[in-house]
């Protein structure tokens, strides 16, 4: 493992080049969240559509790692059902916490399974997290129903 | 790393000054000899943050424990004897290495502990005058009006205990600003210390920009309007020769682990009547004079701020520390980081894409230097720093309001000591280039 495979072409792509990256016009909640050991900041806005689907919306500043994460969260829960939202959630805070011995399921992860060789370096754990925790705390204040039967999740 | 290049004062050594031999130091720093991630060489560039230990420190402090472990200052067998004699031992060699008396030395668990004592002095002070304000000296009372004054580049060990105390109190903070190049904004200091001013606790050197302060005009000002002087030796006392007495302060705050010896043990130097009349700070057996079921009577100082158990062997450990550093003598020392500061200054000025926050100039500055480069945020830098070997800071290295005033989240920060030679410089700058490539900026 050395760092350029830490660094995955996903991960710099979604760096350079943010996806869904702006706040909402009208936020149901947010959540501003930071890293205090290095600084880096993300802000998570949710709602939810007429059909009850998530909108996302985010800004922030910091590492590739924390940034980009919040660009692949934003890109994948955009306009799903909250419930499948949390099963990427889930599946995300699994690997991040695999320590890189997990096999990411792509199907459910999509481009977050770029994030696989992080979890190899703990220092960087916490910065991929970074939006994935501002999305869950506001989907609570925002009361979103987000429970997902263990069963569920694989 | 090898040792084949010749280290940089071997040659230009100032008049006067004895060249660091650093192919020999390295030799009594175990972990300097370590391989980390993929079998890379250590480079260690992160001193500033906590210095590595030489064999003799961490066989002293194995010693100890070997040989002559024991409570001290009480007991009355052997062992409690030789351990007491091992401590007060290390008070007196400590304090002798700053120009001190031992009687003026407290020990701490770390320099954070240090500046709370401080503070926490005059919060206690303060809330007990309300109720007996004969049994506390004044100058530890604090009132609404009074203000305490700090600046813009404390660590944050020297800025949160006070904006504790201003919020028990009702004391103002303020602070002295900073220029764009990293230095002291010292126009306004007559109208920032003012006759207000209860405290001035200030850094000699910053952790995060390596600026070394004027302190001793700082603490005159200080003087001048009677307010309590304290000064935050961290960066300051492991890397150049330091006299605490000579500076002007009442209060003098540092710890161990930066200058070569063991974690878990900080220093106070103060003016013996200063420290005298401070209420204490931890409170409990060892720091008492008398105690009866209603009241307590407390030991002179350094006693009275060394309440339970001590840090024994950290402090043997940092006594054989400040006897390394001796040998090595502290001119040398600053002679040394001196020019390797002035090596990594030129190398990253040459960079594109790179800015230094901080003092560009080597003069009053000492070897932190932090960075930013463009495009690349500091984390990303430190993760590819790591991966050819080099251990350095990223972050806002507990200096975030410093960091927000030269508008960036956070930097890259390599800071050198005794064992570093100009090719730990020339590897980081080299995996800075190769961040700069890899990211396409």
């Amino acid at each position: 493992m050395n760092v350029e495979s830490m660094y995955q072409e996903i991960i710099l792509d979604h760096y350079k080049n943010p996806r869904g990256k702006g706040r909402l016009d009208s936020a149901a909640a947010e959540s501003h969240q930071v890293n205090p050991t290095c600084g880096d900041e993300v802000t998570v806005q949710v709602a939810t559509d007429d059909s009850g689907r998530l909108r996302v919306g985010y800004e922030g500043q910091g590492c590739s790692i924390s940034q980009a994460s919040a660009s692949v969260m934003a890109e994948m829960v955009e306009g799903l059902d909250p419930k499948a939202a949390e099963e990427i959630r889930a599946a995300f805070l699994e690997l991040m916490h695999s320590r890189g011995d997990a096999e990411p399921d792509e199907d459910i992860l999509g481009d977050g399974v770029a994030f696989a060789g992080v979890a190899k370096y703990p220092a960087r754990i916490k910065c991929a997290l970074l939006p994935w925790m501002a999305l869950q705390d506001a989907e609570v204040k925002a009361g979103i129903t987000v429970t997902v039967e263990g069963e569920t999740r694989s | 790393m090898t040792q084949t290049s010749v280290a940089p004062t071997e040659a230009s050594a100032p008049d006067g000054l004895r060249p660091v031999d650093v192919a020999r130091i390295r030799r009594d720093f175990p972990i300097l000899a370590r391989t980390v991630r993929n079998d890379r060489p250590l480079v260690y560039l992160d001193s500033a943050a906590t210095s590595q230990k030489p064999e003799q420190v961490l066989e002293a402090e194995s010693a100890y424990y070997r040989r002559c472990n024991a409570a001290v200052h009480r007991g009355a067998h052997q062992l409690a004897e030789e351990a007491t004699d091992a401590y007060e031992e290390a008070r007196r060699v400590i304090a002798g290495f700053v120009g001190a008396s031992a009687d003026d030395l407290v020990f701490t668990k770390n320099a954070t502990e240090s500046l709370n004592l401080v503070a926490y002095a005059f919060s206690n002070g303060t809330a007990k005058g309300v109720h007996a304000p004969d049994a506390v000296d004044p100058r530890f009372v604090l009132n609404p009006g009074d203000s305490i004054v700090v600046t813009q580049m404390e660590h944050h060990a020297n800025l949160v205990p006070w904006q504790e105390v201003c919020a028990k109190t009702g004391a103002t903070l303020r602070w002295i600003g900073l220029t764009d190049d990293g230095r002291l904004d010292l126009d306004g200091l007559d109208t920032v210390i003012d006759s207000t001013t209860r405290v001035v606790s200030i850094v000699h050197q910053s952790n995060l920009l390596g600026t070394i302060n004027p302190v001793s005009e700082i603490m005159r000002r200080a003087q001048a309007v009677g307010a309590i002087g304290v000064v935050d030796g961290c960066q300051s006392i492991p890397h150049m020769p330091v006299d605490v007495t000579a500076l002007g302060a009442d209060l003098v705050a540092w710890s161990g682990h930066k200058m070569l010896g063991p974690t878990g043990i900080g220093m106070l130097w103060g003016r013996h009547e200063v420290l005298d009349a401070m209420p204490p700070f931890i409170t409990g057996g060892s720091m008492i004079e008398t105690v009866f079921m209603d009241h307590s009577t407390y030991a002179p100082a350094p006693k009275r701020f060394e309440a339970g158990t001590p840090m024994v062997a950290q402090a043997v450990g940092t006594a054989e520390a400040v006897r390394y550093l001796d040998a090595l003598g502290m001119q040398n020392v600053a002679a040394h980081e001196h020019l390797l500061t002035g090596y990594a200054l030129e190398r990253l000025e040459d960079m594109r894409g790179v800015r230094i926050i901080g003092p560009r100039d080597n003069v009053a500055r000492g070897s932190a230097i932090s960075f930013v480069v463009e495009g690349i945020h500091p984390h990303d830098v430190g993760q590819f720093l790591d991966d050819r070997g080099v251990a350095v800071r990223v972050g806002h290295h507990c200096a975030w309001p410093t960091c927000r005033r030269f508008d960036v989240p956070a930097t890259t920060r390599l800071s050198t000591y005794i064992y570093n030679d100009t090719t730990d410089i020339d590897v980081a700058v080299e995996g800075v280039r190769a961040a700069q490539e890899f990211f396409g900026v």
